[in-house]
């Protein structure tokens, strides 16, 4: 008991670190997504298929794999960096993927009606997008983004394994020193379950919020 | 570039890749398995039972769908046995934690497949004298199994990803392999891009094919 209470600071950075690739990759793949997700809906057909084909393929594959891949194969296109870096565009690429299909979901659930009335009363693309689709297609949007962000908080502990002292390696890291694994991870479990859960509450809370929707 | 691909030493050990391959699927296909009984038991008996059963029930899967699968491995591998004096394999030890952690998305799956089944099936068998226990074998469960069948042939597909978390405590499946590979040979990346299609094709030739299956139990409208 004592040794957790010991580990705790060390732990605490670990955390931060994970709260931090988390937080990065959680914005870099929003906008990322929405953008690619809403040209895969309005888009041509040029740009529809690169899209389609790197979702389907970043989908496709192991974010293990993905990570090692980036982590070990960028400095062959001298392109070097940090494995902190690496590991965020790693996950940022796979998360990217999920985004898009969020969105093309929830872009593809406003009936056909919507678009066509805003565009009898003479509105352009953009304020179509803007004050017609995006408002509705929001609700459908955030109850299944919230839990990619839950996936991303525990995909994030995969960082660990290029050597980025995460919740993950610290509690590791700990183990290494004290020999007491179980208590160890049942502590890490726990401050994974106190992010993840609250993330997955509000998910729960939303979708019951809007289920109006769901005529 | 100053970088010169080399794929001697990959297509030399190729058959480490191959074997892992095969691996990696027996261990998603085992965990499937023994995810779906876990899943099935305690769906049904969420369904049934009263408010402790439940309240453990929803522990368990909301443990598991909140902490990272790489934990799980680490806490099954190391923590379980140094707390019980015991030990197990690497392969025995990954089974166990990828059967818990596809019967946590089976038990929701399961639930929402047995609601989907109609009321009115229920009462006309019912109606025709079929036992509780002929019920649910010969209405529910059947009815409940065309419904969920997409979700599963998904859940198999991510499990089949999955897998390859079991590198960490060393079992041999396709991404140890290709670690393995990647250490003694330096050839970094050519493996990436030699395994990389490899988990690519397996998931899409099983993706094809569960959907074929599919559309054969397909509930019809």
């Amino acid at each position: 008991m004592s040794l957790a209470i010991q580990s705790l600071p060390f732990l605490w950075q670990g955390l931060l670190v994970t709260l931090h690739v988390s937080a990065l990759v959680v914005l870099l793949s929003l906008a990322a997504g929405i953008l690619l997700g809403v040209t895969l809906v309005y888009g041509p057909s040029w740009i529809y298929w690169p899209i389609r084909m790197y979702s389907d393929f970043l989908r496709g594959i192991p974010l293990l794999v993905l990570i090692f891949f980036v982590y070990y194969g960028l400095p062959v296109f001298r392109v070097n960096l940090t494995n902190f870096w690496a590991a965020v565009i790693a996950l940022s690429a796979f998360k990217t993927a999920h985004v898009i299909e969020i969105v093309r979901g929830a872009v593809q659930s406003i009936p056909r009606g919507q678009t066509d009335a805003g565009r009898a009363i003479g509105l352009t693309f953009v304020q179509r997008l803007l004050w017609v689709i995006a408002p509705q297609a929001v609700r459908r949007f955030l109850p299944p983004w919230i839990n990619a962000v839950v996936d991303t908080v525990k995909g994030s502990a995969l960082v660990s394994l290029v050597g980025i002292v995460d919740l993950m390696l610290a509690i590791q890291q700990v183990i290494g020193r004290t020999y007491v694994p179980l208590p160890m991870y049942v502590l890490g479990a726990l401050m994974y379950f106190a992010i993840n859960y609250s993330l997955s509450l509000t998910s729960r809370r939303l979708e019951a919020r809007f289920a109006y929707v769901r005529e | 570039m100053s970088y010169h691909f080399n794929y001697t030493y990959i297509w030399r050990h190729f058959d480490r890749l191959t074997s892992g391959l095969l691996l990696s699927l027996e261990l998603a296909f085992v965990s499937i398995l023994i995810g779906m009984v876990i899943g099935l038991a305690l769906a049904l008996a969420y369904t049934g039972a009263g408010r402790t059963v439940r309240a453990a029930v929803a522990a368990y899967v909301e443990f598991v769908r909140n902490v990272p699968l790489l934990l799980l491995v680490y806490l099954v591998f190391y923590g379980i046995p140094s707390a019980g004096g015991f030990a197990y394999e690497a392969t025995t030890s990954f089974v166990i934690t990828l059967s818990a952690y596809a019967g946590a998305y089976l038990v929701e799956v399961f639930r929402a497949g047995l609601d989907a089944v109609p009321r009115g099936l229920i009462d006309a068998g019912m109606a025709i004298g079929l036992t509780r226990w002929q019920r649910l074998l010969h209405v529910r469960l059947p009815t409940m199994f065309r419904v969920v069948l997409p979700s599963l042939s998904n859940a198999f597909i991510s499990l089949f990803k999955d897998t390859s978390l079991a590198s960490v405590i060393a079992v041999p499946e396709l991404t140890y392999g290709a670690q393995w590979i990647k250490t003694n040979s330096f050839r970094v990346i050519e493996v990436w891009v030699v395994v990389t299609p490899m988990y690519l094709a397996t998931g899409y030739a099983l993706l094809y094919a569960l959907r074929r299956v599919e559309r054969r139990f397909a509930v019809g409208r």
